[in-house]
């Protein structure tokens, strides 16, 4: 039972939120959108055992002055400190004067930003490291790229506007075609992971049990 | 003199006749909405110029008294009417009065219209019939493997390579390290994710290799830590299971890649694996997994972020050979099965493709259009 | 330098040419080349300005202070162009960092043309569902949303007066970083309910959406910092991306001769058994 329970929940909401897509009856269609708005409050009610989680993983390491217990110790107060923000100022936390606003603005936002600046050094790095013309194949993607890479600025346009077009016409033709490809193959791909798992045929998730 | 509005005249008033209306008025079509769940009805028409700087919209049930719904901008040619008074079954007719009053700008009195709920959205047949050819493919494919048909499929490198890579994990005595993507629970990447993962766990018991699997979404460390204990359990390694394997770091996107990074440059996994969703730290984490001189696995269906692991990475499953990996690792008929179905979906959407831009071209967009889907 | 040594050179001289070349023209302000808007940007920037006066606009900032440099600059532009216009500003964000961003938007173009919040523009704040939220939204905005971020009843709100779903809406203007974002509306709500549809997004993500945009289901499609100073020029209100642009120029450059001496270190490197 504890392994034909999950699936016969998967199997009968996942064939009734596949016949709710196509059907717009009342009848189907107002506990369709109940089960939405059950799956967004499920989703929430996730982020108390990952809390739960992260404390007692950190909180363990540093009362066992594990390596780099000292980090360990920055998250906590970081996650903690946050929180006391936040409660203390209440519903007001979102004004512009307010103390969380201050630190998402000043610690938060420009370390996030941060991180996704990195890539254009990884890039820089990668690009050096890894893009070997080995081939017909790669010689013509690195041609790809070059065309791309300076058509898509405007330092292309003022070379010649010959390069944004071309750029235009890679992107748009050869590009398109290839991704609509690759993208039908991943929806199917998609299908026969969905359908595996609504009629319980992959026996390795979910059930607590072994595969066949 | 005071002056009356008519708006004031018609919310004060029931008016048991229609709005006057010269001979000449233009029409106004009123239908039922179609393919939607009832009350709701559908009003076109085209009014002559010169147009009124607005409408009121005045209804009635047959053999009842007009009453204004709604007013309009007068340069509406169409209106849906759902207001909450409207009821499935009851026909209606409707009347669009000219403001400011002017009975040569008014509207015939429509058709009566009666609102009902449809039972299929027309608009989306194109897809029911794409998922239920899906459907009747499959069921013959898994009828088959029943009665003990086998297929093969082509060897995808990247996942001949997972064993190997936990394999050389185990002999260089260091870990394996899994990273699902970031994405939640409900996303079927993650969940194939999860799949490959009971995989993997199965291989770092039965190795004894360390496993550790950074999560980003709470949902999904509760997911990933019972298929982990599972493939533990699976192989007789129980004992070898720790609860620390699994770990959710944060849920925001670039805390957990410099979490993840740390974890790779501290810990020196011999092997990572990345397979799940990824948008922009997938070459932040592939960079710096090269770094330390491991071994990666990568697999997505977020084209955007392949050509990074094609370039990063040792090897790269695209698209749908990250679907399937789940199915080939397992070699299991009914699993194939499904394969099976969806390349001969894929090779009658290639024909259909082919004949519909054919067809295009010789000026018959027919079969283009039916699979728009608006 | 010999090329095989070519080939063992540390990343951070690599690192430190990328930032120099980023940091100098930000810091000396010179510049390369002016920006020609691209029919893509075009297509955004005629989308608003087709719609007539006073239409009510849903702005859906989909993004977080990440990709801040990339998703910033078009969200501050595309609330000038609706607001120059007198659009009514319907504001959302299904990123959870997502909302201070967008009030930082509203107020600043707010204060700018003089709109006030309530009347003129509402942040409705975010929701957690992604997918589920575009959904619920069909059925009903105010039950999806029946506070704003400060907490104010919907039905308090002028500016929401009347809104229901996306009927009441002109136009959906999409700036997105990733999930959830532009294909996951173009799912939800083009396809569904035919709202006209815009959107600005990561340069890296842009390619993703193209296939949209020749169906016709996005009217228009910014890029990364290039589309969005490609907009910037169009508005005729030069700010943050057109100031990077130059910066990226030469990033781009680097990166491309980056290729070249990545290869040319590769053949210089002596293969193996050979003296």
């Amino acid at each position: 039972m504890k392994r034909e329970i999950p699936i016969l929940i998967t199997l009968v909401t996942g064939l009734f939120c596949l016949i709710g897509f196509f059907v717009p009856h009342p009848y189907v269609r107002l506990l369709y959108d109940d089960i939405q708005q059950w799956v967004i409050v499920i989703v929430g009610a996730t982020y108390v055992l990952g809390v739960a989680n992260l404390l007692r993983i950190n909180l363990t390491q540093v009362s066992q002055k594990a390596p780099d217990w000292p980090y360990k110790l920055v998250l906590l107060a970081g996650l903690i400190g946050m929180m006391a923000i936040g409660f203390s100022e209440g519903s007001h936390y979102s004004d512009d004067a307010s103390k969380f606003q201050w630190v998402y603005n000043r610690v938060y936002s420009p370390m996030s930003a941060t991180m996704f600046a990195l890539l254009a050094f990884f890039i820089a790095s990668a690009a050096f490291r890894a893009f070997r013309i080995r081939s017909f194949e790669a010689l013509l993607l690195a041609i790809a790229a070059f065309i791309l890479m300076v058509g898509r600025v405007p330092i292309g346009n003022a070379i010649h506007p010959v390069i944004p077009a071309a750029a235009d016409w890679l992107m748009e033709v050869p590009q398109n075609a290839a991704k609509r490809g690759i993208l039908i193959g991943a929806a199917l791909g998609v299908m026969a992971t969905g359908i595996r798992l609504i009629l319980g045929m992959e026996k390795t998730y979910g059930s607590g049990e072994g595969s066949s | 003199m005071p002056r009356f509005s008519l708006r004031w005249l018609v919310a004060s008033l029931a008016v048991p006749f229609a709005f006057p209306a010269l001979a000449d008025a233009f029409p106004l079509q009123a239908n039922d909405t179609p393919n939607d769940g009832g009350k709701s009805v559908s009003l076109t028409w085209s009014a002559p110029d010169p147009k009124p700087a607005q409408w009121i919209l005045v209804r009635r049930e047959r053999g009842g008294a007009f009453a204004p719904v709604a007013t309009l901008d007068g340069n509406l040619s169409r209106y849906t009417d759902e207001s909450g008074t409207i009821a499935d079954g009851t026909a209606y007719e409707y009347q669009l009065v000219a403001q400011p009053a002017d009975p040569a700008r008014n509207s015939e009195v429509s058709g009566a219209a009666t609102p009902s709920p449809d039972w299929l959205d027309a608009t989306k047949s194109n897809v029911l019939v794409v998922t239920l050819l899906f459907f009747i493919v499959l069921f013959f494919t898994i009828n088959q493997a029943h009665r003990g048909k086998r297929w093969t499929f082509r060897k995808i490198p990247g996942l001949v390579a997972i064993e190997e890579a936990i394999g050389r994990a185990t002999e260089m005595g260091k870990g394996v390290l899994y990273i699902p993507g970031i994405q939640d629970i409900d996303d079927i990447q993650t969940i194939a994710s999860m799949i490959l993962l009971a995989q993997v766990s199965r291989l770092t018991a039965k190795y004894e290799t360390k496993l550790s699997v950074p999560t980003n979404s709470p949902a999904v460390y509760t997911v990933a830590d019972e298929v982990v204990k599972s493939g533990y359990q699976d192989v007789g390694r129980a004992d070898a299971y720790q609860p620390d394997m699994v770990r959710y770091l944060t849920s925001e996107q670039f805390a957990y890649v410099a979490a993840v990074n740390g974890m790779m440059l501290r810990e020196r996994p011999a092997a990572t694996l990345l397979l799940g969703a990824f948008f922009a730290e997938s070459l932040l984490l592939a960079e710096t997994g090269h770094s330390i001189g491991a071994i990666q696995i990568a697999g997505t269906a977020n084209v955007h972020q392949m050509p990074f692991f094609v370039v990063a990475c040792d090897y790269t499953l695209i698209g749908e050979e990250y679907y399937a990996a789940s199915a080939l690792l397992s070699n299991d008929p009914l699993l194939l099965g499904s394969l099976k179905a969806a390349d001969t979906v894929k090779f009658v959407l290639i024909v259909v493709i082919a004949l519909g831009c054919i067809l295009s071209t010789m000026g018959n967009p027919t079969l283009g259009a039916w699979f728009s889907t608006q | 330098m010999r090329l095989e040594s070519l080939a063992r050179l540390d990343r951070r001289w690599i690192f430190l040419a990328v930032g120099l070349l980023v940091m100098l023209p930000l810091g000396f302000g010179f510049h390369i080349a002016p920006v020609e808007p691209s029919p893509r940007a075009r297509g955004f920037f005629d989308a608003i300005e087709k719609l007539p006066e006073g239409s009510t606009v849903l702005l859906a900032g989909d993004y977080d202070p990440s990709t801040i440099a990339e998703n910033y600059p078009m969200h501050l532009a595309a609330a000038r162009h609706l607001m120059r216009r007198n659009m009514k500003i319907i504001a959302l964000a299904l990123y959870p960092a997502g909302p201070p961003l967008t009030d930082q938007v509203l107020h600043l173009v707010g204060a700018e043309f003089g709109k006030q919040e309530g009347i003129d523009y509402v942040n409705l704040g975010y929701k957690t569902g992604n997918e589920l939220v575009m959904s619920s939204m069909g059925s009903s905005i105010p039950r999806t949303f029946p506070v704003d971020r400060r907490g104010i009843a919907v039905s308090e709100i002028p500016v929401m007066k009347g809104i229901h779903n996306y009927e009441q809406f002109s136009l959906l203007v999409n700036v997105s970083a990733g999930f959830p974002g532009t294909k996951e509306w173009v799912q939800q709500v083009v396809s569904r309910y035919h709202l006209p549809m815009v959107a600005g997004v990561t340069a890296v993500s842009a390619p993703e959406y193209y296939p949209y945009l020749q169906t016709g289901q996005l009217e228009g499609l910014l890029g990364g910092m290039a589309g969005a100073a490609e907009y910037e020029a169009l508005i005729q209100r030069p700010a943050l991306a057109m100031r990077g642009m130059d910066a990226q120029s030469l990033a781009h450059l680097f990166i491309a001769f980056m290729i070249i001496l990545g290869n040319l270190a590769f053949l210089g490197k002596k293969p193996a058994g050979r003296a």
